[in-house]
C-alpha cells in the first residue's frame, strides 16, 4: 500500500516538475525543474521495480549505511569547496582568471557564494549530519527513529546543495549572504530539515540510555535553532510560482538585521554549537578519557545557547542600525568569549593525561590544533565586535581571515579527525590505512590555514589603515585601487596556503579510500557493533 | 589549571554513553571569574552608552555617545580648521592659486584627494590614465592644458547629457563614408606620419585621402587642434593605441569618450563645489604637465 502511495506521488511530482519547466520564467528555474523532474522520475521507476518485494528483515542494530554515505559526501563537498575556493583566492590575486568564458557563470561574484555554501552546508552540513547520526545512535543506545526517514534526510539535503549551487551559476540568489538560495529551494531545505529534526529528537525520545548526552544537547541546539533562523530570514513573496526571483518580506535595516541575526547565528548554531556536539564525542572516544567537566559543559552550554543569539548587530556597527542595538550585539559578543572557551578548555582538559598520544596519534594531533583554532577565533571575535576595534577591522581581510581561521582550523580539522575516526570503524576495518598521511595531512593543512590567517591578517589591518588614513588637513591620502594592488603578494599568499590546505584534504581522501575499498587493511576481528547497555 | 584537575580523583557522575564518562571537576576558577568580569562589564557598558529598548527610545547612557554625532563632530573641527583657507580659495582666481605657497599645497592636497575619489576610476590612481582614458602627466592635452582649460574640463565635462556647455565634438564614422582602399591608405599615412612602419605604396593616397577627410580637424601635419578636441596624430602618444588595428578601428567606427561634468550644477547629489574644481584643477596642473 505505502509503495502504491509512494508511486503516485513521485508520478505526481515528476509530472509537476516537466510543467513548471515548462512554463519556467527563467533558466535557474527551469534547469532546477529538470533535476526535480530527472530525481522524481528515477525514484519512481525504482519505486515500481522494487515494489512488492515484501517487507525487508528489520534491521536491529545501528542504521549505518547512511553515516558511510555522509562520510563519502563529507569528503567529497570538502575537496570541491576547498577547490573552489582555491581558484577564487587565485581569480582575486589575478583578475584574468574571471575569464571571458566564464562570464556570467564562473566569474568570482557567481563562484564565491558557491565556495562558502559548498565548505559551509555541503562539507560542513553533511559532517553534522553523518556525525550526529553516529554519536546520537551510539549514546543513545538506539537505532535512528523513522523508518528509512534518514535516508530522505540525506539525499533531500543533498538534493537542497546540489540546487542551491547550481542556482548560484545560473544567478538564482536573493542576495542575502549565506542565505542565498530562492524561495522554493528554501521550501524544500524546511521540509528536509523537519525530517533531520524528527529523526534526531525520535532517536533522543527512544533512547536506552538514562541521560542525555552533551554532545546530543548541543546536535539538538543546532538543529532546533537553525530551523527557526531559515525560516525568518528567507521570508519572501515569490514574484511567479513558475520563475525564481522573490521579494524580501522585510526592508531597509529590519532586513539588515535580521539577515545578520541569521548570518551570525549560522555560525554561532551551525559552526559552533554542532561542531562542538561532534568534539564532545570524538576527543573523548580517541583520546580514551573521560570529559574533563560535567559542571562546564553545562554552564557553558547554556550561557553559549543564551549569549550567541543576540551577537548578530556586531556585524552592523557603524551603519544604519540604531547605536543601541550595535551597543547590545558588542556587549553580548564579549560576555560570550568564556562561554565559547568553555567548550575548548572541556576539550584540551579531557587530553590531559593523555598528552604524550600528541606525538603518537596525529589524530589527537589535529583534535588539538582544531581546539586551538576553535580559542583563537573565538577569541579573536569578541574583540573584532568591539567598536573600536571595528572601525578598523569592518569590511577587510581581517573578517575573511577571522572566518578562515574558524572555518579551516575548528571546523575543518575536527572533521577531519571525525572521518579519520569514523572510517575503519564504518566499513569493519582494524585500523586506518596509514597513519603517516594522516601526519602528513595534519601538516600541510596547519600550515596552508598559518599562510591563510596571517596573509589575511596583514592585508586586513594593512587595508583597514590606508583606507582610513588622512593628511593633517583632513584629505584623503589613498584611493582605493592603492589598496587593492598594496595586497597582491600577500593575495598570493593566501591563494598557497589554499592549495596546501587542499592538498592535504586530497591525502585524506585517498587515505580514507584506500581504508573503505583497500584490501591492504586488515578487517576488524570483532563483528560489528552492537547497542551497548 | 589547578592541581585538583590533575589527579583527577574528583570522581564522575556515574553516567556513561558507548564508554564515555564524566568527571566532577568544579569550574575552572579562572574561568568564571573572567566570565563574571566580563558580565559586570557588559552591565556597566550598556548604562554608560546607548543601549536598552524603551516604549518610546532607547536608553542614551550617562556618556552621551553617539556614532552620528562622532562622526559629525570630526567632520566639523576639520571644517573648521580649513574654514579660513577654503574661504581664501574660494575667492581667489585660478592662476594665483600658484602664487600663494600655502593656498597652492592646500589645494593640491584636497585636490588629490578629490581626484583618488572621483577621478582615479578612469585616468588611474596614479593619473597615468588607460585605454581610452588621457594620460595626465605628459604634456599632451587634448583639450588644453593651461589650469582654466582643466578646470572648464573638470566642471563641464567631455560628450556628456549632464552639461550644456561640455565639450563636445564627434568623429564620424568613416567605414560609412570612405571605400576600403582609401580607409587602408590613410591608415598606412597614420603610421608614416607617427614615425611607424608602413606600406608606402599607398602614401599618396593615403595624404590625399587625410587632407581631404581629416585635416580640417587633426592638422595638416596631423598636428592636432585643441579647438576640435582632436588628438595629434604625428606622435607616439595614443589615446586607443597607435598599432595599424587599432587605427583601422578607429577611423572606420570613430571614438566617442566621454567625461561626466563634476560641477555640483550638474551633479547635484555627487558634484563637485567651485572650490573643489579648483582644486582639483590645481593638483592636475601641477603634475608635470600643466601650461
Amino acid at each position: 500500500m505505502w509503495d502504491w502511495i509512494k508511486i503516485a506521488a513521485l508520478g505526481i511530482i515528476a509530472l509537476l516538475a516537466a510543467l513548471a519547466a515548462n512554463w519556467a520564467r527563467d533558466l535557474a528555474y527551469q534547469v532546477h525543474a529538470l533535476i526535480v523532474m530527472a530525481v522524481a522520475t528515477g525514484l519512481f521507476i525504482w519505486t515500481v521495480r522494487t515494489a512488492g518485494d515484501g517487507p525487508k528483515v528489520a534491521d536491529t542494530g545501528y542504521a549505518d549505511g547512511v553515516i558511510r554515505a555522509g562520510v563519502i559526501a563529507t569528503a567529497f563537498w570538502g575537496v570541491a569547496g576547498f577547490l573552489v575556493g582555491v581558484f577564487i583566492a587565485f581569480q582575486l590575486a589575478f583578475p584574468a582568471l574571471n575569464f571571458e568564458f566564464l562570464q556570467g557563470y564562473g566569474n568570482f561574484g557567481r563562484l564565491r557564494p558557491l565556495h562558502t555554501s559548498a565548505v559551509i552546508f555541503a562539507f560542513g552540513g553533511n559532517a553534522l549530519i553523518a556525525t550526529s547520526f553516529y554519536i546520537v545512535q551510539r549514546t543513545s543506545a538506539a537505532r535512528l527513529w523513522g523508518g528509512n526517514l534518514h535516508w530522505f534526510v540525506f539525499w533531500g539535503y543533498n538534493l537542497f546543495i546540489v540546487l542551491a549551487a547550481t542556482g548560484y551559476l545560473m544567478g538564482a540568489t536573493q542576495s542575502k549572504e549565506y542565505a542565498e538560495p530562492e524561495w522554493y529551494v528554501d521550501l524544500w531545505l524546511t521540509i528536509v530539515w523537519v525530517a533531520y529534526l524528527a529523526v534526531f529528537l525520535g532517536t533522543i525520545i527512544k533512547r536506552k540510555e538514562p541521560h542525555i548526552y552533551v554532545a546530543n544537547w548541543f546536535f539538538l541546539s543546532f538543529i532546533v535553532t537553525v530551523a527557526l533562523l531559515h525560516v525568518v530570514n528567507n521570508l519572501s513573496v515569490p514574484v511567479s510560482i513558475f520563475g525564481s526571483r522573490s521579494v524580501q518580506l522585510f526592508a531597509g535595516v529590519q532586513d539588515a538585521m535580521t539577515q545578520w541575526w541569521y548570518g551570525h547565528n549560522a555560525v554561532g548554531f551551525f559552526l559552533t554549537a554542532g561542531f562542538l556536539g561532534m568534539m564532545y564525542y570524538f576527543v573523548p572516544k580517541q583520546a580514551e578519557k573521560p570529559v574533563f567537566s560535567y559542571k562546564l559543559s553545562i554552564i557553558h552550554f547554556w550561557a553559549l545557547i543564551f549569549l550567541y543569539i543576540w551577537a548578530g548587530p556586531h556585524h552592523l556597527h557603524y551603519t544604519a542600525l540604531p547605536d543601541w542595538a550595535s551597543t547590545l550585539g558588542m556587549v553580548f559578543s564579549v560576555i560570550l568569549w568564556m562561554p565559547s572557551w568553555g567548550g575548548m578548555i572541556n576539550g584540551l582538559m579531557t587530553l590531559s593525561g593523555a598528552w604524550d598520544k600528541i606525538r603518537t596519534d596525529p589524530i589527537i594531533r589535529m583534535m588539538v590544533i582544531s581546539l586551538g583554532f576553535y580559542g583563537m577565533s573565538t577569541f579573536e571575535g569578541p574583540m573584532m565586535s568591539i567598536r573600536a576595534v571595528n572601525s578598523l577591522s569592518h569590511y577587510t581581510d581581517w573578517t575573511i581571515g577571522h572566518v578562515h581561521s574558524g572555518a579551516l582550523g575548528w571546523n575543518g580539522m575536527i572533521t577531519f579527525a571525525a572521518l579519520y575516526f569514523l572510517t575503519p570503524r564504518l566499513w569493519n576495518k582494524e585500523r586506518l590505512y596509514s597513519l603517516r598521511l594522516v601526519s602528513w595531512h595534519f601538516w600541510l593543512a596547519t600550515i596552508g590555514i598559518v599562510l591563510y590567517a596571517a596573509s589575511m591578517w596583514v592585508t586586513g589591518i594593512m587595508e583597514g589603515l590606508m583606507w582610513r588614513e588622512v593628511d593633517a588637513q583632513g584629505f584623503l591620502v589613498n584611493s582605493f585601487a592603492d589598496t587593492v594592488s598594496a595586497k597582491l603578494p600577500m593575495y598570493i599568499v593566501r591563494g598557497l596556503g589554499g592549495v596546501l590546505y587542499l592538498a592535504g584534504a586530497l591525502i585524506m581522501c585517498y587515505n580514507l579510500w584506500m581504508t573503505a575499498f583497500g584490501n591492504r587493511v586488515p578487517a576488524a576481528s570483532e563483528a560489528a557493533a552492537t547497542p551497548a547497555e | 589549571m589547578s592541581k585538583d584537575n590533575k589527579k583527577q580523583d574528583v570522581g564522575t557522575t556515574g553516567h556513561e554513553w558507548d564508554g564515555i564518562e564524566e568527571l566532577n571537576n568544579p569550574l575552572p576558577r579562572w574561568w568564571v571569574w573572567i566570565f563574571y568580569a566580563t558580565i559586570v562589564w557588559g552591565i556597566w557598558y550598556t548604562i554608560a552608552y546607548p543601549a536598552w529598548p524603551m516604549l518610546k527610545e532607547a536608553t542614551s547612557g550617562y556618556l552621551g555617545y553617539s556614532t552620528r554625532q562622532n562622526v559629525a563632530d570630526e567632520i566639523a573641527a576639520v571644517e573648521a580648521q580649513n574654514a579660513e583657507i577654503l574661504a581664501k580659495l574660494e575667492t581667489t582666481e585660478l592662476a594665483a592659486i600658484a602664487d600663494d605657497a600655502e593656498l597652492h599645497q592646500f589645494a593640491v592636497n584636497g585636490g588629490a584627494a578629490i581626484f583618488l575619489a572621483n577621478c582615479s576610476q578612469c585616468h588611474g590612481s596614479g593619473a597615468a590614465g588607460a585605454t581610452g582614458y588621457p594620460n595626465l602627466l605628459d604634456d599632451d592635452w587634448i583639450w588644453g592644458g593651461t589650469i582654466e582649460e582643466i578646470a572648464y574640463t573638470v566642471e563641464h565635462g567631455i560628450r556628456n547629457e549632464q552639461s550644456p556647455d561640455a565639450r563636445w565634438t564627434e568623429m564620424p564614422a568613416f567605414g560609412e563614408i570612405l571605400p576600403k582602399e582609401e580607409i587602408s591608405a590613410v591608415v598606412q599615412h597614420l603610421l608614416a606620419i607617427s614615425g611607424q612602419e608602413h606600406d608606402a605604396t599607398q602614401l599618396a593616397l593615403g595624404e590625399e585621402v587625410y587632407l581631404n577627410n581629416c585635416a580640417g580637424c587633426h592638422g595638416d601635419a596631423g598636428e592636432g587642434i585643441r579647438e576640435m578636441g582632436a588628438p595629434q596624430l604625428n606622435d607616439a602618444i595614443w589615446l586607443y593605441g597607435g598599432d595599424e588595428a587599432t587605427l583601422t578601428e578607429t577611423v572606420m567606427n570613430a571614438r566617442f569618450g566621454v567625461m561626466p561634468a563634476w560641477g555640483a550644477e550638474w551633479q547635484p547629489a555627487a558634484g563637485l563645489t567651485g572650490a573643489e574644481v579648483k582644486a582639483v584643477s590645481s593638483y592636475v596642473h601641477q603634475l608635470g604637465g600643466g601650461e
